[in-house]
């Protein structure tokens, strides 16, 4: 057994000449929550539309709990719950019926839909239109209807598009609690990293339809340690200098180089180092990232 | 099958409050109920003639509107229904997610149509019937009950259902194709237009347009002997269902081919 809920193999997807989705190779671990981060079509909707195999894809490059999807489609499918984008719901029907007639397909106890719309406090709003419901009250039909047959893995495109801040915090611990205390997987895409990182264990971003990052949340913090910013005049000169001293040199450009901060002393020290080797030093100084700069620069970078 | 069974029982529940389901058992009832008043209130003329010709009177004109109208729209609005509630709430892509075979999905919500289609039919039958003994008991001049037409009635709307099957399955196909109204309607229109004349006009080919049977089964209907002299198996019933079961096959290798966005 594979220890990946999710895993895609140089996985590609194109809308007529467009490619969307460009060798993407998710690896999703059990138990995670994996928040799948990307700008305005960035293509996390197509992703999480071929892991429910409603866009084709080749054989071999998509495979869940360790089935290859395309050949085992409907044991794939049995361990999906999914809300895609806005929710599908029959407008002509209340929110309590969209619940019993999921019941009636996936063939579950019909009184799971009461037990359902209570989860997603609903329970007012049961026999109302679903087509008069509000935004918000739409998003949490949907992810009611998601949640019904307990699966194992869920997929959820921008659960928390048009909640309320009680909302909001609801469908986090509605979220930590599914994985912590059942074990289940999720994959939760949103644009703002902010959301998602109080609750995701795991982050992938994508834009353009390419991976850009994939790791633990705490690999993640890491990009975004401090750095020292040192302008000088002559850079190669400072360079080498500064990696004969042991820096970690981050990158450098014309005039400017970043080095790995490892505390106030060193950074004397440096300074000194430069200065007595005959470098100017125009300005020398922290810099620390904040995430959602992160995630912009990693976002913005090609 | 068992999948089967539970998308046909999906699609009862879905539908149960729509306009499709209700007109296709409010349809016969209100033509019928009118067709009746009219025999109620009009019936001086009609006391001269003997109960077969009363039962004909009552049964022609549905028929005849049936064959060149009433059938071809009916079909190509219960298929637009059945299928643009999927589209209206955007639920074709949370049904292709759960773990249903596609062809109990689809094959389903096709005989789902064929389903509502023949409920029409065989209402129209029976409260034909109903209706006929009914206007005896307001006046019993009128004798209905001396002729027993049950036979030669659900003869002819077996025949009218049958013939109604290739339509059936080339609107599903275009509704499957386009979200849109005006593309499968339109369509559907001009073609049920162009069978109709094509049919009446004795065109030799028309026989093997779907949207042309129902005027030929009509036709056919009507020429026979007396009436009440025609089989239910004819050519354009046999292509009917030749044509229904060719492009419910095609269209299940089309949606398999698909992506559902
Ligand atoms: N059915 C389609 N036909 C053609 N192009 C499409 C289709 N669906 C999506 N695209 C294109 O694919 C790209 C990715 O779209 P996608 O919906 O996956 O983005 P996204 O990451 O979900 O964006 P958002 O955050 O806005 O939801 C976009 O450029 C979009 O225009
Ligand atoms: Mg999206």
């Amino acid at each position: 057994m594979s220890r990946f809920a999710i895993e895609t193999v140089g996985l590609n997807h194109h809308f007529g000449s467009q490619v969307v989705v460009k060798d993407l190779s998710l690896k999703v671990p059990k138990g995670s929550i994996y928040g799948f981060l990307g700008p305005n079509g960035a293509g996390k909707t197509t992703t999480i539309k071929i892991l429910l195999n409603l866009l084709q894809s080749p054989a071999d490059t998509v495979f869940i709990f360790g089935k290859e999807l395309t050949n085992n489609r409907i044991a794939c499918l049995k361990e999906m719950g999914a809300l895609v984008e806005q929710p599908a719901i029959y407008a002509h029907l209340t929110g309590k019926e969209n619940l019993i007639n999921r019941c009636i397909l996936l063939g579950i106890n019909k009184n799971k839909a009461t037990e359902m719309l209570a989860l997603v406090g609903l329970t007012e709003a049961a026999n109302k239109k679903a087509g008069k419901y509000s935004l918000g009250m739409k998003q949490r039909l949907g992810i009611a209807l998601a949640l019904i047959a307990d699966p194992e893995l869920l997929l959820l495109d921008e659960p928390t598009n048009g909640l309320d801040p009680n909302g909001i915090i609801e469908i986090r611990n509605l979220m930590i609690e599914l994985t912590s205390k059942h074990g289940k997987t999720i994959l939760v895409s949103s644009h703002l990293l902010a959301e998602i990182e109080r609750t995701a264990t795991h982050v992938g971003i994508i834009n353009k339809g390419a991976l850009l990052f994939q790791g633990t949340i705490n690999e993640l913090h890491d990009l975004s340690k401090p750095s020292i910013k040192i302008e000088v005049d002559d850079h190669a000169a400072a360079t080498n200098i500064l990696s004969g001293a042991g820096a970690e040199i981050i990158n450098e450009k014309e005039g400017t180089i970043h080095i790995g901060y490892t505390g106030k002393a060193d950074m004397g020290n440096y300074n000194s180092l430069l200065v007595k080797n005959g470098v100017t030093v125009y300005t020398i100084g922290t810099e620390k990232k904040d995430l959602e700069h992160l995630f912009l620069d990693i976002t913005s970078r090609n | 099958m068992r999948s089967f069974f539970i998308s046909l029982q999906s699609e009862f529940y879905k539908s149960r409050k729509t306009l499709a389901f209700w007109s296709s058992i409010l349809l016969p009832l209100i033509i019928c109920f009118a067709i009746a008043l009219g025999f109620i209130f009009k019936y001086e003329n009609l006391v001269k003639h003997p109960p077969q010709i009363l039962w004909f009177y009552f049964l022609s004109p549905i028929v005849g509107i049936m064959g060149s109208l009433l059938l071809p729209v009916l079909v190509i609005y219960n298929t637009y229904a059945v299928t643009n509630m999927e589209y209206k709430g955007d639920t074709w892509k949370s049904l292709f997610s759960l773990p249903l075979p596609k062809l109990s999905i689809y094959s389903s919500k096709f005989l789902y149509v064929i389903f509502l289609t023949f409920l029409t039919m065989l209402l129209f039958a029976v409260l034909i019937i109903v209706s006929g003994h009914a206007i005896e008991l307001f006046r019993p001049q009128l004798k209905f009950g001396d002729f027993n037409p049950s036979e030669i009635i659900f003869r002819s709307f077996t025949k009218m259902f049958l013939s109604s099957i290739g339509i059936i399955s080339l609107q599903f196909l275009m509704n499957l194709m386009w979200n849109d109204f005006l593309k499968p309607f339109g369509l559907g229109f001009l073609l049920t237009i162009v069978g109709s004349i094509c049919a009446n006009v004795g065109w030799k080919y028309a026989i093997y347009l779907p949207h042309a049977f129902p005027s030929l089964t009509v036709m056919n209907i009507m020429s026979s002997k007396k009436g009440i002299e025609f089989g239910v198996f004819d050519q354009a019933i046999a292509n009917s269902l030749i044509c229904g079961v060719v492009v419910f096959i095609l269209g299940y290798f089309i949606l398999l081919k698909r992506n559902i966005k």
